[in-house]
């Protein structure tokens, strides 16, 4: 009766062809199409080096400038803006300036592709149950699927270097967004779509001139979340050849040097805390609507 | 063509999967509960046919459930029909395509929400120009044009405002001057004033009264409110589960109820207010009174003759005598009715 004490598994020899048959297939197609894939992700291969090159280029005081600056324009605070440029000099004073460039620009494009995918998708899916159907358990598994195993075919399609790392970080940063975008377009109050759809707007008029405008404070929960978690793996990155504050991380595990893993480790962590608090108060600013007040 | 600026023929509404199949089984007199029941499907309206004249205010009146709302929506096509014909200037409604039916909507028929419906990240001047914007009104023209309006429902100097930072009133008449703004023959009022408290309400329908008296626009107004039905309305029609019980002017509601659902409603009424001089006359020989006009309501009358201590009107219509009332004939009308049969009422027509 070893039916019911063993589990009824496949012959050996044929789930080992069965895996084999997979791997050499895949590196068949890797093989024939590996060269035209990377093409196609050319020009956002030289998007991004050429946007570290111009943040590494510019001189440093300018680039503190900038960054208290659009601070200051996001969050409408000086502490945040001070607080954004101390950061910044500190990271600088300690070492970690090129590195911080380096990360900063791998997270503004990701986030960049992120918003011009994620968007149109959520939109879709907020038109259609059946396509949010389709969506969602992809979301699901890009948000849960360990990251290594999908490094690994993207690695083997495009070799190691910043474009595998960008997609890699895309893969893991865009589900918020999609998700919230669908989320607020669906929250969006039916009696003012039904006001809208009384004044005879069209399907463009009321997402551009209703939908979006009401969905923006979820939309951008979504943004702020992307970039968060698009910062969560710039470690994970590293492993396959992004530069940036992840290398000297990774240097930190395998050598224990605990001090480069901390500092490193930290100017992150500013990043994130700059990223997320401009990001968040934006989005307030985006409901001042919200507040009543009646002042009769 | 038909005297009628809106006509609703035959209209039937069905929720459910399978609504077209149910037609015929409503048709031959299965009722709400037991549709429900046995085929899962919902009776919203049942072969409502109503005629809704230009120029006027028309009420459709009834309980929540009774089908009032469903029954605008269809108007303007919010919702689709199950089987029937609305006819609009001798169109119909529901034959319109999609771009034809989003041009009635933009031109022809605006709309005036019980939530009022406004867009909270609009100012009250956004708001307005709502609907001029999908017109494709030149902005400067749209704010011109808004601004006319604003001012016509007395909310000058509040356009830069959220709707959020407005009273209830106050919301509802941005909702308004955004109807009006569209400069559409056909105002729908849904529940309009229902979610304003009673001093703001008789305020609204103040500047309702006031703006039709200049504009004569073809005004449906929804409300479960008998005294508002009452005041504003020129018709009304009354629904009760989906199906229109009576229809006619107030004051032959209110005098000739068409069954115990309809004097259930009306017994509670303010009778000297809805009752004209006109319902009351008649001629009872030569005898001379004061003179009143026929369109005035036995409260006014009353008025008018406690001031000149008389106790017989005559009714004037057009400069001429159409009748006599005594002031016992009026007190009579008033009377509460003693059982729900409104027996009085057939002594005096």
């Amino acid at each position: 009766m070893s039916f019911f004490t063993e589990f009824p598994a496949m012959e050996r020899a044929e789930l080992r062809d069965l895996k084999k048959g997979i791997d050499s297939s895949f590196k068949e197609f890797s093989r024939s199409w590996g060269e035209s894939i990377e093409a196609f992700f050319d020009p956002l291969f030289y998007f991004l080096v050429n946007f570290e090159k111009l943040l590494l280029a510019t001189p440093w005081p300018i680039i503190i400038l900038i960054i208290a600056a659009l601070s200051y324009v996001g969050s409408r605070s000086w502490k945040l803006a001070l607080g954004a440029a101390v950061s910044f000099m500190l990271i600088g004073y300690l070492g970690m300036w090129k590195n911080t460039m380096s990360t900063v620009a791998l997270i503004s494009v990701a986030t960049l592709i992120c918003i011009a995918l994620g968007i149109p998708i959520g939109i879709a899916m907020s038109r259609s149950d059946r396509l949010q159907a389709m969506i969602t358990p992809v979301l699901d598994i890009m948000q849960t699927i360990p990251i290594f195993v999908y490094l690994l075919p993207v690695v083997m399609l495009l070799g190691i270097g910043k474009v595998p790392g960008l997609i890699a970080v895309c893969v893991y940063a865009m589900p918020p967004i999609v998700r919230l975008t669908n989320l607020g377009l669906r929250l969006v109050d039916k009696e003012i779509l039904e006001a809208a759809d009384a004044f005879g707007s069209n399907y463009r008029q009321r997402l551009f001139s209703v939908q979006l405008p009401l969905a923006l404070p979820n939309i951008f929960a979504g943004v702020n979340q992307t970039i968060m978690m698009a910062l969560a793996m710039v470690v994970i990155a590293s492993m396959i050849g992004v530069k940036g504050l992840g290398v000297p991380v990774l240097q930190s595990i395998q050598n224990q040097y605990l001090a480069l893993g901390l500092m490193n480790g930290l100017a992150i962590v500013a990043l994130a805390i700059i990223f997320d608090r401009v990001s968040q108060q934006y989005g307030k600013r985006l409901q001042r609507h919200r507040e009543g007040g009646n002042d009769e | 063509m038909s005297d009628f600026k809106i006509e609703i023929k035959n209209l039937y509404k069905i929720f459910g999967p399978n609504d077209k199949n149910m037609v015929e089984m409503v048709a031959n007199g299965m009722g709400k509960q037991e549709l429900l029941d046995q085929h899962k499907h919902v009776l919203g309206l049942r072969d409502v046919n109503i005629g809704i004249s230009a120029n006027s205010i028309n009420v459709i009146m009834g309980l929540s459930g009774s089908g009032k709302s469903t029954l605008i929506r269809h108007i303007n096509r919010l919702i689709e029909p199950t089987v029937g014909e609305i006819i609009v200037d001798g169109d119909d409604v529901l034959a319109m395509d999609p771009d034809r039916i989003r041009d009635f909507r933009r031109f022809e028929a605006s709309m005036v929400f019980q939530k009022f419906g406004l867009m909270p990240h609009r100012t009250v001047m956004e708001n307005c120009m709502y609907g001029l914007n999908i017109q494709g009104v030149e902005s400067a023209e749209a704010e011109k044009r808004a601004k006319h309006w604003l001012n016509r429902v007395g909310l000058s100097g509040f356009e830069d405002r959220f709707p959020a930072q407005l009273s209830g009133g106050m919301q509802q008449r941005v909702g308004l001057a955004r109807a009006l703004a569209t400069d559409a023959d056909i105002l729908l009022m849904d529940e309009a004033f229902s979610a304003l408290d009673p001093l703001i309400r008789a305020d609204m329908q103040g500047i309702l009264l006031d703006l039709q008296n200049e504009l004569h626009k073809t005004i449906v107004f929804i409300t479960h409110d008998l005294d508002e039905a009452l005041r504003i309305g020129d018709a009304i029609a009354i629904l009760r589960d989906g199906e229109l019980i009576q229809k006619g002017t107030p004051q032959s509601i209110v005098l000739k109820p068409a069954n115990d659902y309809v004097a259930d409603f009306t017994k509670d009424v303010n009778r000297a207010r809805v009752l004209t001089l006109s319902t009351l006359s008649h001629d009872s020989g030569a005898k001379e009174g004061l003179p009143l006009d026929s369109e005035l309501s036995i409260e006014e009358a009353m008025q008018e003759m406690i001031v000149s201590d008389q106790n017989l009107v005559t009714v004037m219509k057009e400069g001429k005598s159409i009748g006599q009332v005594s002031l016992n004939d009026m007190v009579a009308a008033i009377a509460k009715p003693k059982t729900t049969q409104t027996g009085a009422s057939n002594a005096y027509r």
